[in-house]
């Protein structure tokens, strides 16, 4: 009998069973997915952007379709880091899976604070969201040069025990500058694709779909981008990466993990296919079967670039 | 009451008038727990969001949805054929409190509003009042399946070529200085609901309006749907179109 292939992967000390995890704010907190598979099935799950206190989000309409993709404005809409830990984590220890907290904020000090609640819970490791491009202050602005991602991250840093991953922003001149300056400043681990800037106008009444005018594009549009950004940052730093922007097929998965991720998110795949991970992972255990590899490791980075 | 995801194939496919398709699809899963007001949210293929439906009837193992074809989505959907089959998720959202089904009530819809009212007002029999708004007569439909339910059915179109000249909130009027009602309940543009609503408030009736919002995962995940309400303790907040409606109690709505 053939020994199934090694799915494990290590993410800054964390094993996670599989390297399919859900990208934060597609996933909420997880009650919704978990309702049509068990959300053992994933490698870990990654929640909807916390805040110290509880956020509104942005007025409708939040989302509108494109080509291959979507735009979102949610704006960080969430019950506040306490609720979610007294009301939603208890719960998702449950489910057997690896947690992953996004956090996010309006300064400094509210990602700190964030951070200190949830480095003494049982959450696994902490995502620190400073590429969020629908929030006025903070969000984006933290990740878009090195000197403000250093900065928030070294700040986080102080506060956090957990392994600590920065999710970083597309919408930059150069993703492997800020790469290695965040890990430079703390970073374990690094996430990437955020969604890119964009925009939708309604040609009858001439105005943004969106009420926030701009929104995230995410969707299979962004894939050829998330790859690219994966392979540049691949090459410039040695932490773990959790690459996301486009997957929605078990192909997809593995040109992320042969660009250089070690894991992979999906997001807006799950509005198309609410089982979209479960079957991404089958794939990917089909793909490693067939072409007899026996541990999903051997694909990360294997990429060999034409000379 | 579970939601869940499924492939059924196409029973019957109709076109009442240009631009409007009413399938009916053989889905027991879905079918058999459907509650009036609810939705379903339908995969087209090449596509990255799934269309939300509302359930125009549920009788059996049938499942009957009508929408008209808007763009490429739903043009793509419209050339679903019988046989074929569509990827189905729900039932999905809160329907319409129907309550005592023995009371006189009235439903109000306006244009492609008007299709969850049918599944909705069937139980009421003779009891129920239904006043459709439309543009103009070639956009009215559904209307012999409405009076098959027994229902009083009235018509308004904005230009006057069916039935009353003007609003679907003139026929409300009318109607509520007849007789009695119980309780509104409506669908359709927002400016309709608002005005029904505010005539149901005025006279002391309950009123229940299901309201529609750009969605993507339909199930509560991702909070795209954002419908804003009053909390019970006055405060505005951000509730939810897929989870928290697509029926909301008109009083906590913020017009």
């Amino acid at each position: 009998m053939v020994t199934a292939p090694r799915l494990s992967v290590n993410i800054a000390g964390v094993t996670l069973a599989n390297p399919i995890i859900t990208a934060s704010g597609a996933f909420g907190f997880g009650r919704e997915y978990g309702a049509l598979f068990p959300l053992s099935e994933l490698g870990a799950v990654t929640v909807k952007g916390l805040t110290l206190e509880e956020r509104a989000g942005n007025p409708p309409p939040r989302v509108a379709e494109t080509p291959a993709g979507m735009l979102n404005s949610i704006g960080l809409q969430n019950p506040g880091v306490d609720k979610f830990m007294r009301e939603e984590l208890p719960w998702l220890k449950a489910q057997g899976t690896v947690i992953i907290a996004n956090i996010a904020g309006n300064t400094i000090g509210d990602y700190c604070a964030v951070t200190e609640r949830l480095t003494v819970s049982d959450v696994d490791l902490l995502e620190l969201n400073i590429s969020c491009p629908n929030v006025k202050q903070g969000g984006v602005a933290f990740g878009t040069t090195c000197e403000n991602a250093a900065g928030i991250t070294a700040a986080v840093r102080r506060y956090c025990t957990k392994p600590l991953i920065v999710k970083l922003s597309p919408n930059v001149a150069d993703i492997a500058e800020i790469a290695a300056a965040v890990v430079d400043a703390g970073a374990d681990a690094l996430s990437l694709i955020n969604t890119l800037l964009g925009m939708r106008i309604d040609i009858d009444t001439r105005r943004p779909i969106l009420a926030n005018n701009v929104g995230g594009l995410s969707g299979p549009a962004v894939r050829p981008i998330a790859v690219r950004m994966v392979w540049q940052v691949r090459n410039r730093v040695k932490v773990p990466i959790i690459g996301m922007g486009g997957v929605a097929a078990w192909e997809d998965a593995v040109e992320m993990l042969l660009a250089g991720a070690n894991a992979v998110a999906v997001g807006a795949a799950l509005f198309t296919d609410s089982y979209a991970p479960v079957k991404i992972k089958q794939g990917l255990v089909e793909y490693l079967e067939r072409n007899g590899i026996a541990d999903v490791n051997a694909l990360v980075g294997a990429m060999q670039v034409n000379s | 009451m579970s939601i869940v995801v499924t492939r059924c194939p196409v029973a019957k496919k109709v076109l009442p008038r240009e631009g409007l398709v009413d399938l009916t699809l053989h889905c027991p899963e879905i079918a058999r727990q459907a509650a009036p007001g609810q939705f379903v949210m339908v995969r087209c293929e090449g596509f990255t969001l799934r269309r939300p439906l509302s359930i125009c009837d549920a009788q059996g193992d049938l499942l009957r949805v009508v929408f008209e074809i808007r763009g490429a989505g739903t043009a793509w959907l419209a050339g679903v054929e019988e046989g074929e089959a569509l990827d189905i998720l729900g039932p999905q959202g809160k329907g319409f409190e129907l309550g005592d089904v023995t009371r006189p009530v009235v439903f109000t819809g306006g244009g492609i509003g008007i299709f969850p009212l049918l599944f909705a007002c069937r139980p009421f029999r003779q009891q129920g009042t239904v006043l459709l708004g439309f543009r103009t007569a070639a956009m009215v439909a559904l209307t012999d399946d409405f009076r098959e339910t027994g229902a009083d059915l009235r018509l308004a179109t904005d230009d006057g070529t069916a039935g009353h000249h003007g609003m679907v909130t003139g026929l409300l009027t009318a109607r509520l200085d007849e007789r009695p009602c119980a309780a509104i309940f409506a669908c359709g543009p927002r400016p309709m609901l608002r005005a029904t609503a505010e005539e149901a408030m005025r006279r002391g009736i309950p009123c229940q309006v299901s309201m529609e919002q750009r969605m993507a995962c339909g199930m509560g995940a991702c909070l795209g749907c954002a419908n804003k309400i009053r909390r019970p303790d006055g405060a505005e907040t951000y509730a939810h179109v897929c989870v928290d409606g697509p029926v909301f109690d008109a009083r906590e709505v913020v017009w």
